[in-house]
């Protein structure tokens, strides 16, 4: 008897709620660590960061309106579909230097990680308005108050140290707060952001809201920043001259801009989880209304 | 509010009953002392300009006589005030916030001690009516350095979680519409969270920011805390150039917001901006519409409309539409264009001839595209100055320039609608996103009406409001970041 031949994958975009093939037909390899190709995935064009950007435009309103009871149950459904894939995310991220990326506190625990942190802004997302907004005693017969609004349309650039759980933390705050997400996963480690992509596919949430390409930073990244679709924009581990490029481009509409630099602990809570990484990707509102009979 | 009856109410003639009403003149009798000339005031004192910038004059826009001479701030002066700042902020950031706090409300004191001398100063600086500057912009600043003293000492209570800590050295360029107000706007807040600032005031409006600086030497705040240097675009390059500046602030138009995004790009300087509108103000059938007139000239003709957030796009359901032309014709006639110092004036003098040129320019473009202008102001113009009366355009579509772009002055277009649908389409159809009005008297349409506004100020039945409490600042292209309130804060510690 033979040796059965595994059946390879070639990772795809998420775009939309589907898997569509790069529209260049371009893809990348994945080594292993042995050196063999482990996976194909897609290299992402213009022209697909295009389609991303037109499928977060389309579900993002839709996204906002919802109740932010719905919002939060659909975050934490996704927490509950990695948790049942999270062997398999512990191999994306394996895949090639995973153990080197992630650092001393292994792969496992950045899936673990990663998963706490999605259910911990689901829990945000009926929570943020009144984290961030209030009611403002003003000096005259006028009911007046502040509101936080999701910003719109969020471009994420991904770093490299923490594949899945850098992804997740500029991600989930965005999301929970009612935007959609246009997502460049990490360039040297990928794999992971693709099988998230799955997770999303069958969680809840609406095709559009988190929308993955990979592809190259040095590509992608001036589009990114450049296009007027674009509301807000969320990068960490990117080069000072991608977070140059991006700031240069967001310049052009007033994109809002948050470059971490340095990259977080990713594994610390108190760094990562508050109300103040929802904060960037909000407008806040002010209405006045005379008060009187 | 008495709601007048809907059906033929006694109608006055204003525009020709109105030029037989004599109004004794009410000038404001003030006495303001003004120096032949001003320096910058660097690290606690008037220091005169260093680096060949030499001065240039202030204009009164209401008589074109020059007031004095102030500084034009060069590169050298800049970099004195930056440094000057940078020596003041580990004493200013390492006070005690109970301490800063004090000095903040005793600044707040003096704006209101000498309240009627910044009135007047504003008035012959900037041309706004005296009533404005006496009844808005004096107390609203004074408020807002009172307000923000009180967080001095409460910072941790505004971000749980965290213990904030100042940004540095903010550089704060503030346009010419509010002179005081805007400074007031951008040092309370910042001087509150423990920076140093330098504070570049517009150069047609130098002379309260001046006196500002004044206030803060007589109140014994530490030098350099607070700098202001004077000056045209140049000095306010050479601020946000400066590499010792941790933090920009800026108010003005969008496009130059836009070159300072850029020119901040990749610096790790923090920047908040507040640019321009196009604000929609949107009136049902079903709103009071006396009030709604009211609203209108509230929202367009107040301080000549010279307001970011005017509201300049009027839309009118249209059912309604030629009732509130015509009440809207009216209530313009009543009023009075001239001068800035006389208590009954309601629209004072345009801030300057550079703007003055723009406005006509824009009136013009509208009268060219086609649409129709009504200048029913008959009010007579002083013979010098700079004035432009109030008026409005009708058959106005989107796509005309009046209705697209910011004009910055008492010009409105008028527009008509027929369901909310189309008004909150065509209102949110702007790359702008400062403020929004809304006019109904039913609850249920107006708050989902202001949920879908993209606007960060919404006026729901009033127009123009403002307080130290509340938050102010835009959506998309009119920038980013607020001024005042809790939220205002945010730009002005690191968490």
């Amino acid at each position: 008897m033979s040796e059965r031949l595994n059946v390879t994958k070639t990772y795809k975009l998420f775009i939309g709620g589907a898997f569509p093939r790069s529209e260049s037909g371009r893809s990348l390899k994945v080594a292993a660590a042995d050196g063999r190709v482990a996976a194909h995935l897609c290299r992402a064009s213009r022209k697909d960061l295009r389609d991303a950007v037109e499928a977060a435009r389309a579900a993002q309103e839709k996204w906002a309106a919802a109740t932010a009871y719905l919002r939060a149950q659909v975050l934490y459904r996704l927490g509950e579909m990695m948790e049942g894939k999270k062997r398999e995310l512990r191999e994306a991220i394996d895949l090639g230097h995973g153990a080197e990326a992630t650092g001393h506190r292994g792969i496992e625990a950045e899936v673990e990680r990663a998963i706490d942190r999605v259910v911990h802004f689901a829990g945000w997302a009926d929570k943020y308005p009144q984290a961030l907004g209030c009611a403002n005693p003003v000096a005259g017969p006028y009911h007046n108050f502040t509101v936080p609004e999701p910003v719109g349309v969020v471009g994420v650039v991904c770093p490299d140290g923490a594949p899945l759980l850098g992804l997740v933390s500029l991600v989930a705050p965005a999301v929970c707060a009612g935007n959609a997400c246009v997502v460049l996963a990490s360039e040297r480690r990928p794999v992971a952001a693709c099988v998230l992509a799955e997770a999303i596919a069958t969680s809840d949430m609406p095709g559009g809201v988190v929308n993955i390409l990979t592809g190259l930073r040095e590509e992608l990244v001036p589009h990114l920043a450049s296009h007027r679709g674009i509301d807000a924009i969320h990068a960490a581990g990117v080069s000072d001259e991608h977070r140059r490029t991006l700031e240069l481009g967001a310049a052009e509409n007033l994109k809002r801009v948050r470059a971490l630099r340095p990259e977080p602990d990713w594994f610390d809570d108190a760094a990562c989880e508050s109300p103040w990484w929802v904060e960037p990707f909000v407008e806040f509102k002010t209405v006045w209304h005379p008060s009187g009979t | 509010m008495t709601r007048q009856a809907a059906s033929a109410p006694r109608r006055l003639d204003f525009a020709t009953e109105l030029t037989r009403w004599e109004y004794a003149a009410a000038p404001e009798t003030t006495k303001v002392e003004i120096a032949p000339r001003y320096g910058h005031f660097i690290g606690g004192e008037f220091v005169g300009p260093i680096g060949g910038g030499g001065h240039f004059a202030s204009v009164n826009p209401a008589t074109e006589q020059p007031l004095c001479e102030v500084a034009q701030g060069s590169e050298a002066d800049v970099d004195a005030a930056v440094r000057a700042a940078r020596d003041a902020l580990p004493a200013w950031a390492g006070l005690p916030g109970k301490e800063r706090a004090k000095y903040i409300y005793r600044i707040a004191r003096r704006i209101q001690e000498r309240a009627r001398e910044l009135a007047v100063l504003e008035t012959i600086d900037g041309g706004k009516p005296i009533r404005e500057s006496r009844d808005v912009d004096i107390p609203l600043a004074a408020a807002h350095f009172f307000y923000h003293a009180g967080w001095a000492d409460k910072l941790g209570f505004a971000f749980a979680g965290h213990e904030p800590k100042p940004v540095g050295v903010c550089g704060q360029i503030i346009p010419w519409n509010f002179p005081l107000l805007m400074a007031a706007w951008k040092l309370a807040p910042a001087l509150a969270c423990g920076n140093t600032c330098v504070l570049k005031p517009a150069e047609t409006t130098p002379l309260t920011a001046l006196r500002l600086a004044e206030i803060c030497a007589e109140v014994g705040l530490p030098p350099g805390v607070v700098n202001v240097v004077t000056g045209d675009g140049r000095t306010g390059a050479a601020v946000v150039n400066h590499p010792g500046v941790d933090k920009i602030a800026f108010t003005g138009s969008t496009e130059v917001g836009k070159k300072i995004a850029a020119a901040v790009a990749g610096t790790g300087k923090r920047l908040t901006l507040e640019l321009g509108g196009k604000s929609p103000n949107i009136i049902f059938e079903d709103a009071s519409i006396d009030q709604a007139v009211e609203g209108i000239v509230e929202g367009i003709y107040f301080n000549q409309g010279h307001v970011c957030c005017a509201g300049s796009r009027l839309f009118v359901q249209e059912s309604v539409l030629d009732e509130v032309v015509e009440k809207l014709r009216i209530r313009m006639a009543s009023l009075r264009v001239g001068d800035p110092l006389d208590k009954n004036t309601d629209i004072g003098a345009i801030n300057s001839m550079q703007q003055l040129a723009t406005i006509r320019r824009y009136v013009e473009a509208g009268v060219a595209e086609g649409a129709r202008l009504h200048e029913v102001n008959g009010h007579p113009l002083p013979d010098r100055g700079y004035w432009c009366r109030p008026s409005f355009f009708t058959g106005v579509q989107p796509s005309h320039v009046v209705a697209r772009e910011e004009i910055f002055g008492p010009v409105l277009a008028v527009m008509s609608f027929r369901t909310p649908e189309e008004a909150i389409t065509r209102a949110n159809n702007t790359p702008y996103g400062l403020a929004a009005g809304v006019w109904t008297d039913k609850g249920s349409k107006i708050f989902e009406i202001a949920r879908r506004l993209k606007a960060g100020v919404v006026w729901l039945n009033t127009y123009n409001k403002f307080d130290p409490a509340s938050p102010f600042g835009g959506f998309k292209e009119s920038g980013f970041g607020r001024e005042g309130g809790l939220q205002g804060l945010r730009s002005y510690v690191q968490l």
